[in-house]
């Protein structure tokens, strides 16, 4: 208990919060879906502000690239699940809590129960399809979502499903069309950004807790780091929105989010698992000059921005494997590929990169 | 009558702009949404919501003058 009033001493002599506000605090359940960008601020206010029970949810590993933002991780946690990195590094931060990972992919099958658990559900996911399935399984589930976003210098915080208050499809009832909101990955990110409006979403969950000022509810807070100008807009409830989803309740299990978003699923395969195929035809999309070269699959050399005028050397027989440098634009070439025919496309993670280590430390020759 | 629009997000490359005044005739938000589809062609492969005042509204909504216009568009980063 010494401990426990020394640890949040700082928090507790605020006469806002208390020793009652910081008990609410420890009963407090708090689900954070992604623990990437905005989910890596989230995450440590949370877990330091004595939130007694957090649930992580992240599928992906932790890669070199995250770690200009996601500075929960070190290098040491390279190539570990995210959810289980978190969870290491949270509990070194504050032992008093009890922290659950969640390293699978969240689904249509999963969501609901899981949410069920909790009181309060995080959005730090990083695409439209993980979004909207957040969002109508909150809607199902009864629980307020707390929703951040961010585009370049740009983020977006909001609170939904709060009090009877509007949710994500009163803002926006349906996805952009596929492709047309590029990701970080694509576009790449200032790494303070989703610390800033990771943050806020944090701050937002804290304030939820402790029936501390004005939740974000019926609003949508837009912040822009370069000008440092931040605008709030006011949203309405649209009840057919929210009344066409709990229709949905009994079969939602079954809702096929990609393909809602119009995202086609994109086959993936590793490296190694690239080398021992054999009968596929290799086509590397990237440019003449990039390096290094890998020969020892001898690929078709056709650049992305060529390829819908060079399908016709493609063959449709044959399985088709399609990499880049790091495994970006192999997936456009893949989603083109589809679009003219081709059945049987997949594409290589991590591109060229992978594949030239894979192949060095196979000492395979070529 | 006389309108101050702001474009937000990937809105703002398509219009290389961020903010702008502008003149017009336009009495819906459906109207000026289509003028400044065809004066920034960009605009036409993009999703949006549309603020007047800070409040969002549909595209029925009949815009008096003296107003700030919004233009924002859904992010998926995290």
């Amino acid at each position: 208990m010494n401990s426990f009033n020394s640890r949040y001493h700082r928090q507790v002599i605020l006469p806002e919060i208390g020793s009652a506000g910081q008990e609410k605090l420890d009963a407090s359940k708090i689900l954070v879906i992604g623990a990437g960008g905005l989910g890596c601020p989230i995450l440590q206010y949370l877990a330091a502000a004595g939130i007694g029970t957090i649930g992580i949810v992240d599928y992906d590993t932790v890669d070199i690239s995250n770690l200009h933002r996601q500075i929960l991780y070190g290098t040491t946690s390279l190539g570990i699940n995210k959810a289980l990195a978190a969870k290491q590094r949270l509990t070194d931060l504050n032992p008093e809590i009890t922290i659950t990972a969640y390293p699978e992919k969240l689904t249509p099958k999963n969501a609901v129960s899981l949410f069920s658990e909790y009181d309060i559900i995080v959005d730090g996911t990083d695409n439209f399809s993980t979004r909207y399935l957040i969002n109508d399984a909150c809607i199902i589930a009864n629980k307020p979502l707390v929703y951040g976003a961010i585009f370049k210098f740009e983020g977006q915080v909001s609170v939904f499903n709060y009090q009877n208050g509007p949710t994500y499809r009163c803002l926006f009832p349906e996805p952009p069309k596929a492709g047309s909101v590029p990701s970080c990955a694509e576009i790449g990110v200032l790494g303070v950004l989703p610390g800033i409006i990771g943050s806020m979403q944090a701050n937002e969950v804290l304030k939820i807790i402790l029936g501390l000022g004005d939740v974000l509810a019926g609003k949508l807070f837009m912040y822009d780091c370069l000008s440092t100008q931040s605008s709030t807009f006011t949203i309405n409830r649209v009840e057919s929105e929210i009344s066409k989803v709990q229709a949905s309740a009994n079969s939602f299990e079954t809702i096929d989010y990609d393909l809602f978003c119009g995202v086609s699923q994109i086959m993936e395969i590793t490296a190694n698992d690239a080398t021992t195929i054999e009968n596929a035809q290799f086509i590397d999309v990237r440019e003449t000059h990039e390096q290094p070269k890998i020969d020892y699959l001898d690929p078709i050399y056709i650049p992305l921005g060529s390829l819908e005028q060079k399908l016709i050397t493609i063959s449709k027989e044959k399985k088709t494997i399609v990499f880049c440098q790091s495994g970006i634009r192999s997936k456009k070439a893949v989603e083109i590929l589809f679009q003219n025919g081709f059945k049987d496309v997949s594409h290589i993670k991590g591109g060229a990169i992978a594949l030239y280590n894979t192949i060095s430390e196979s000492n395979l020759t070529g | 009558m006389q309108l101050n629009i702001k474009y937000f997000g990937m809105l703002a490359e398509a219009t290389t702009i961020s903010e702008e005044q502008l003149q017009t005739d336009a009495c819906s938000v459906s109207q000026l949404v289509e003028k400044l589809k065809n004066q920034y062609p960009k605009l036409k492969g993009t999703d949006f919501k549309v603020a007047i005042n800070q409040q969002l509204v549909d595209q029925s909504h009949i815009i008096n003058s003296e107003v700030e216009v919004a233009l924002l568009p859904p992010f998926a980063g995290g």
